[in-house]
């Protein structure tokens, strides 16, 4: 989560509030009355309440000095800084919204947005460091995981990321290493001696 | 016979020596060397030894921490506590006597280079040794100690204030380069190379694009798995061109790791001898146009070290030297001279066409997806 908070007031103009969007790059802010999170106002939300482009502009101006308190979301989907990251991740995904203020003892802590989840995700993928892929498709059953993971132990290679994906055929599964070799041979021939496939590049094609 | 270019040359290259089972085996620079010699190619004059590189030089890119780590490391009987954190005593990096003398070796061979371009005494150089792209500010990776890529760039720009065009062609991508110059915007760096997605070491995404004031300016062409010949070359002459005439480099270094082959063992490009005619070629005529002949060239990877090394940097160094080879048996007295150390028969001719590799069942796919690839990969590139 972010702690450098960008945050208004009740009585924050609507004009501020899309200035501070606007400069900061930024979607969401939420709306505070001393540390406590009374509500939410999104980049959405601010553009809902101008006028269109296309109709006379009229009390355009009398809309940028109003307050926020005035269009914002008072009853915000929040998350606890103890969440686990999935737990944020899902709420985001579930309620289609693009960021939770993490709150705790009725304090504004943070907020978590659907960039730092995917960036999480992109470290969980292992991509950040060098390494290599080796895509493993087994049985879905217990134990797997672990006679998989001896080929990379056996050849001496450290493993930076694991992913288990559900398999396309049922009963299934896809195991994704992302391993710190140059040199990937010494861990296929183990695993293709053990019986295990691992697809080659051309029919990797298909995941991407 | 042009006496311009220099090759940087020694036996003990061959230091750098990780153990008898290593896919990186520097035993291909003798069989190179001894080629190049047989086609007669190569006299005494056209040899430079290498020099070391001093820590100074070395920490122009390396942590001076990770410097004392690997010179400690190469006189230490057992592995020092810190090794693993720097990447050492790995399977790709295994620890080895003399470990800091033998790649400081290596890192001067490209400086030596770069000396002798820029002080007008050749207008080219090629350290066969040199290419070693993977290694980090304080890592070693990918079989690589000390980036001699990045510290001859380093110096280029420190002592010379030199613009460097750097073009890498190695099939995995020149990652630690890449990251050493990425919000540069006097360095420029393409790399074209297999797709991460499976292939080592995973980055050199289209998106990769330099940072800050660097923006643009690192370029990254990730080719799909069973690229050939035709479609890695339309992408190189399209791109390296158009970037090169923008960009207007001092100077062009060019990382020729020769591992796109469909020989080599650990990648899955497929392009054949024809490549590493061509490439060098077109290196060599932007230098000449753009910055007054100064080219340096280093290796780089090349795993099939009797298949297809010896024949690509002497095809490399011929290019250089105008001394072009046309397709024909290669010479006896070599063959004759490795034909029984070699495990896989040895190739009887310089290119591949007698016995031409089966095509590619989706070679118009691959095409297409590399011409989409080029595209993006242009998108926000220095075009002038």
């Amino acid at each position: 989560m972010k702690k450098q908070l960008i945050t208004v007031t009740p009585a924050t103009s609507i004009g501020e509030a899309l200035t501070l969007i606007r400069h900061n790059r930024i979607r969401h802010l939420p709306v505070i009355e001393g540390e406590k999170l009374v509500g939410i106002v999104s980049d959405r939300d601010l553009r809902d309440a101008l006028p269109s482009r296309f109709s006379p502009h009229e009390g355009g101006n009398a809309i940028l000095t109003k307050p926020v308190e005035d269009i914002m979301q008072r009853n915000v989907i929040t998350a606890h800084p103890l969440d686990f990251i999935e737990d944020a991740a899902k709420t985001v995904y579930d309620h289609k919204i693009g960021a939770l203020p993490v709150v705790s003892d009725g304090q504004l802590r943070g907020i978590v947005t659907e960039s730092d989840l995917l960036y999480k995700l992109i470290e969980l993928f292992g991509v950040a460091g060098p390494s290599s892929c080796f895509e493993v498709e087994v049985d879905d059953r217990v134990g797997m995981l672990a006679e998989v993971s001896q080929a990379f132990q056996a050849a001496g290679v450290n493993v930076v990321s694991v992913i288990v994906y559900p398999g396309k055929t049922p009963g299934k599964k896809k195991l994704i290493f992302r391993a710190q070799t140059i040199d990937p041979r010494t861990v296929i021939e183990l695993l293709q001696a053990k019986g295990y496939t691992v697809p080659d590049p051309i029919e990797g094609r298909h995941r991407s | 016979m042009s006496r311009r270019s220099r090759l940087i040359y020694s036996p003990d290259y061959t230091k750098y020596y990780f153990h008898d089972e290593h896919p990186f085996n520097q035993h291909r620079l003798l069989l190179t060397h001894d080629l190049m010699t047989s086609y007669g190619l190569l006299s005494e004059q056209d040899i430079v030894p290498p020099r070391p590189a001093t820590d100074e030089e070395l920490a122009l890119v390396h942590d001076p921490g990770y410097i004392e780590t690997v010179r400690a490391q190469g006189h230490s009987e057992t592995e020092l506590p810190q090794a693993a954190s720097y990447g050492l005593g790995t399977e790709d990096v295994p620890c080895f006597p003399r470990m800091h003398e033998a790649s400081a070796l290596i890192v001067g061979g490209t400086l030596q280079a770069v000396d002798l371009v820029m002080n007008g005494e050749a207008d080219h150089a090629f350290n066969p040794a040199g290419g070693l792209h993977h290694a980090l500010r304080a890592r070693a990776s990918g079989f690589c100690i000390y980036n001699d890529c990045s510290v001859a760039i380093a110096y280029l720009r420190k002592r010379w204030k030199a613009r460097v065009l750097y073009i890498d062609t190695d099939a995995h991508h020149g990652d630690g380069v890449q990251w050493s110059f990425y919000d540069d915007p006097d360095v420029l760096t393409i790399s074209l190379h297999e797709t991460g997605k499976y292939l080592f070491p995973g980055t050199g995404n289209v998106s990769e694009r330099g940072e800050g004031s660097g923006y643009g300016f690192s370029v990254n062409v990730p080719l799909d798995a069973f690229t050939e010949d035709e479609s890695f070359l339309e992408v190189y002459q399209t791109l390296v061109p158009k970037l090169a005439r923008a960009f207007k480099p001092d100077v062009i270094v060019t990382q020729n790791g020769c591992d796109a082959h469909a020989y080599d063992p650990l990648t899955h490009l497929s392009c054949s001898m024809r490549i590493y005619q061509e490439i060098p070629r077109l290196a060599h005529r932007l230098a000449h146009e753009l910055c007054g002949g100064r080219w340096i060239a280093v290796g780089g990877g090349g795993y099939d070290i009797w298949r297809v090394v010896p024949r690509a940097w002497t095809l490399l160094w011929s290019e250089m030297t105008d001394q072009c080879l046309e397709d024909s048996p290669l010479p006896e007295n070599w063959g004759k001279r490795w034909r029984d150390k070699s495990k896989l028969p040895l190739p009887t001719h310089l290119f591949d066409d007698v016995q031409p590799f089966p095509p590619i069942p989706r070679r118009g796919e691959i095409t297409q997806k590399n011409r989409l690839i080029l595209e993006r990969a242009m998108m926000y590139a220095p075009l002038g």
